[in-house]
This record gives structure tokens, sequence and C-alpha cells, in this order.
């Protein structure tokens, strides 16, 4: 899902970095936001609508939306649209609401 | 606490360019952004715009951007703030901006807000499902990350951004099996249309979305005709294969800081929503706020860089900065404006003006 060529423009991308999303190790490249490193991967499903329990996917791309949210390194409600994929990093489908700390 | 005299809200056209105005009358400005790089929603625009040669005709967005955002760094008495989000805007004019999870508190004697629009939803069955993408959510993944939106989309709208989208997935690789138009003509440029068309994409106007199917992610959509009077014809639906659905019907002004903020609020659909009552020079119904750009109304990126301008000396002048040059300057950017909205496009926007514009008190 990668573009490899493009007529205009020249892709800037830091270093390939392994992380897990549900305990399964993707690649992507830091820097880049968590959503276009699962979207690369051909993860779309981000999280589920909190009464129906319907999928939700990306939307918005800039953090407007909240149909992306997701726990990353046990935080919940994180915008991966917007929020930077480091090393390491352990993404997690979402259960519930989330819990404050 | 960070003090300054004109805080930005929004580093898009329209804040970049009220930072540089303002930062050119000598004010102190500090320009506020949630990305990590100025230009708002040009960095993704990979096309050459239009308007004229004050705002960049024949120049592609993303450099645009750069241009705009090389002229507030030259500007000592501008400081930049990014990856940033304001918050709120309180009754002592305090407002609270979130960094790096930290929240700073900023006051200013002279806020303009300037944070643009969102992309509305279109009502149809199972419109929830994953693979259902605002236009511009598809072109941050393809032009700003280098990520394909998916292999076979639908798009929907035939306005400006869905015929400019809709080539830029040719040109990433992305196979458009088609744009759908509710309207019975073409609404965007025909130069742009021409080009999709050119290309092998069918525009199939006077039809719209049925319904989405899939299970978990889109995998098609259903798409029917409409008669004269906008209503479904039965019989005449059509199933497409697509992985993606792209949204490219029209945006709503972001309004939500100016409504937490109390300013007098106005619902102007020509305009794209909720958009604040404001005079001619973009002042709010509380003297110390300003808009510019999309959220004072769904315009062009161009004319949000003149109204930017506008907001930006307004608000120096009403500190008494500026002098003779920033109002002559004013002048210019007023007739600009109105010469970009001369055409049959900038007679709706002219009519929602109306409905908005009037005199507010003002303590200048």
């Amino acid at each position: 899902m990668r573009i490899t060529e493009h007529p205009i423009l020249q892709y800037q991308k830091g270093p390939k970095v392994s992380f897990t999303f549900d305990g399964q190790e993707l690649e992507g490249y830091e820097g880049e936001t968590i959503a276009a490193a699962l979207h690369a991967a051909g993860v779309r499903i981000l999280s589920h609508s909190h009464v129906a329990k319907r999928p939700r996917g990306f939307f918005c791309a800039i953090g407007t939306c909240s149909s992306c949210l997701m726990t990353v390194d046990g935080i919940p409600n994180v915008r991966v649209c917007v929020e930077k994929l480091r090393a390491g990093m352990r993404v997690e489908t979402q259960k519930g609401k989330g819990v404050l700390r | 606490m960070i003090e300054t005299q004109i805080a930005i809200i929004g580093g898009g056209p329209a804040g970049l360019q009220a930072a540089t105005a303002a930062g050119q009358t000598g004010a102190q400005v500090l320009l506020i952004d949630n990305f990590d790089r100025l230009g708002g929603q040009l960095v993704k625009q990979t096309h050459m715009f239009f308007g004229s040669q004050q705002q960049f005709a024949g120049t592609r967005g993303i450099d645009i951007a750069t241009k705009l955002a090389k002229q507030v760094a030259a500007l000592e008495n501008v400081q930049v703030m990014l990856e940033a989000t304001a918050l709120g805007i309180y009754e002592d004019g305090v407002l609270l901006v979130e960094q790096h999870d930290r929240v700073h508190k900023v006051k200013a004697e002279r806020i303009i807000v300037a944070v643009g629009a969102s992309e509305r939803m279109l009502a149809f069955p199972n419109n929830d499902l994953p693979g259902v993408y605002g236009a511009g959510a598809a072109q941050t993944l393809m032009n700003v990350h280098g990520v394909k939106p998916g292999h076979r989309v639908l798009m929907v709208g035939a306005g400006n951004i869905g015929l400019i989208v809709s080539y830029q997935m040719l040109q990433a690789g992305v196979e458009v099996v088609g744009i759908v138009e509710a309207a019975p003509t073409i609404g965007g440029y025909l130069v742009h249309a021409a080009k999709v068309r050119r290309a092998g994409v069918p525009i199939y106007t006077s039809h719209t979305v049925k319904e989405a199917y899939g299970e978990g992610v889109v995998e098609g959509a259903i798409i029917w005709q409409l008669d004269e009077n906008w209503s479904p014809i039965p019989g005449t639906e059509r199933d497409v294969a697509v992985d993606v659905i792209c949204l490219a019907v029209g945006l709503s002004p972001l309004s939500d800081l100016l409504w937490q903020a109390g300013c007098e609020m106005a619902y102007v659909p020509e305009l794209g929503g909720s958009v604040a009552v404001r005079d001619e020079l973009l002042r709010t119904s509380n003297p110390e706020i300003y808009v510019a750009g999309d959220v004072a109304g769904v315009e062009e990126a161009s004319s949000a860089m003149v109204e930017g301008r506008i907001a930006g000396l307004g608000a120096a002048l009403s500190l008494g900065l500026g002098g003779e040059t920033a109002f002559k300057h004013l002048q210019e950017a007023r007739e600009q404006l109105t010469a970009l909205r001369s055409g049959p496009v900038g007679e709706k926007i002219l009519a929602g003006l109306r409905r908005v514009e009037r005199e507010v008190a003002t303590d200048a």
C-alpha cells in the first residue's frame, strides 16, 4: 500500500522501525503517523463504536473526528492519525472508553 | 504565562498571512499550530493554484506553504509554536494551549482564530465502515505519508476537491472507478474534470450512493440515479466493487473555539455552517477576537490568504500599530478580496456575508 513512484512528490521518510499492533509485530517509518503505518500494513479497523460495537476506521487524518482512538503504550484515546510512530510502540485496539490515570 | 500582542491560532494560508501582515507592523505575534510544520492543508496540495498573481496562481500548494512559512520565519517578532493545540479562550482573555503534554497559558491582546474547516459526512447506510474516508484524509495519506488509501476508489462529489483528489489518486497509482455527483452538473472547474475524464474516469452526474457494504470494511457501494427532484430512481442501482469510498461533499467551519469563547454566531449555509458574526475587518462580537480563512466561511485558499492579511492588519491597527502603511495595505487587501469574489461562486459567498457581516462594538 506504499506509493513507490510519484510524478511530483518525493517522500522523506525516517528510519524503518518495528512496533506492535495487538501483539503482532509490524514495521513502519519513524515520524510518520501511527495510522499511516497501520494503513500501509493493511490494518483498517482502528476502533469500535461504544454502543453497537461497529468497526471504525481512519476518517479525517487531521486529529479532528475521533474515529481513530487507540491505546498506545498503555495510554488510551490516542488519536493515531496525528500521533507519530516511534520504535517499539505498543499499539492496541481500545476496549471501552479508557481510564485516565 | 506567555504574553504577546497578537496570538494566531492556525498556521494555514489564513494564519500564515495574518502572522506576516501583523508581524510587518512590528507587533509581537505568536503563531500556534497543531501540526509539526506550517502550511495547514496546503502541505498536501500538489496541484497548481488558480486565482490571481498576488495569491500565487500557477504555484503548487505545497510550494505556497513553504513560501508563506519563510515570510513568517524572516520576522523576528513572530514566534511559532508547533504541535500545539489551542484548548479554549476564557473570560479573562487567557488562551490555553497544549503542547507536548503540557498546558501553557497565553495572554494576548488580540486573538485571530484561523483554524480552518472539517470535512462533511454524507448520510447513507454503512457510511461508518472503515474505508469511507474524507477526501482530504485520503489526500493526507497519499501526499504527506506516501500511503495509498486503497486499491479501487469511488469518489463522491465532483466539486474541485473531488476532481483534484481523484486526479491525485491516479498520480499515486490508485484506480478511481468513478465519481458520483448528486447535482445534474459538475461543480468544479472544467479543466480539472477534463483531466480525470481524459484519464478514463467516468463522472456520473445526478447520481448518489445508496449504500455501502462489506464485512468489517468497505467492499463495495451501490450507487443510483437521481431524478430532477433529487429523488432516487428505483431500478437504476449499480454495484461497484471498491475498497474505498471517498467523500468530497463539502466542508464545515471548525467553529468550536468561537462558540466556546462566547462569540455571537450565525448559521449561514452559503458559508458552510456556523460562523462568527463579524465586521468587515473580520472582528467578532468579542473585540479581542478576529476570524480569518475557512472558519470565517468556507471558501478557497486564495481568499483565506487575503482574509488573513485583513485580520492581521486589522488587529495590529486596533492596537495602534502599523500606521498609514498598514491602513494602505488593508485597503489593497480588501480590494483583492472583492476581485476574488467577482465570479459566480463569489456571489454565493457575498450573499452569505450579507447575513453575517455587521458593525460590531469596538473599543478602537
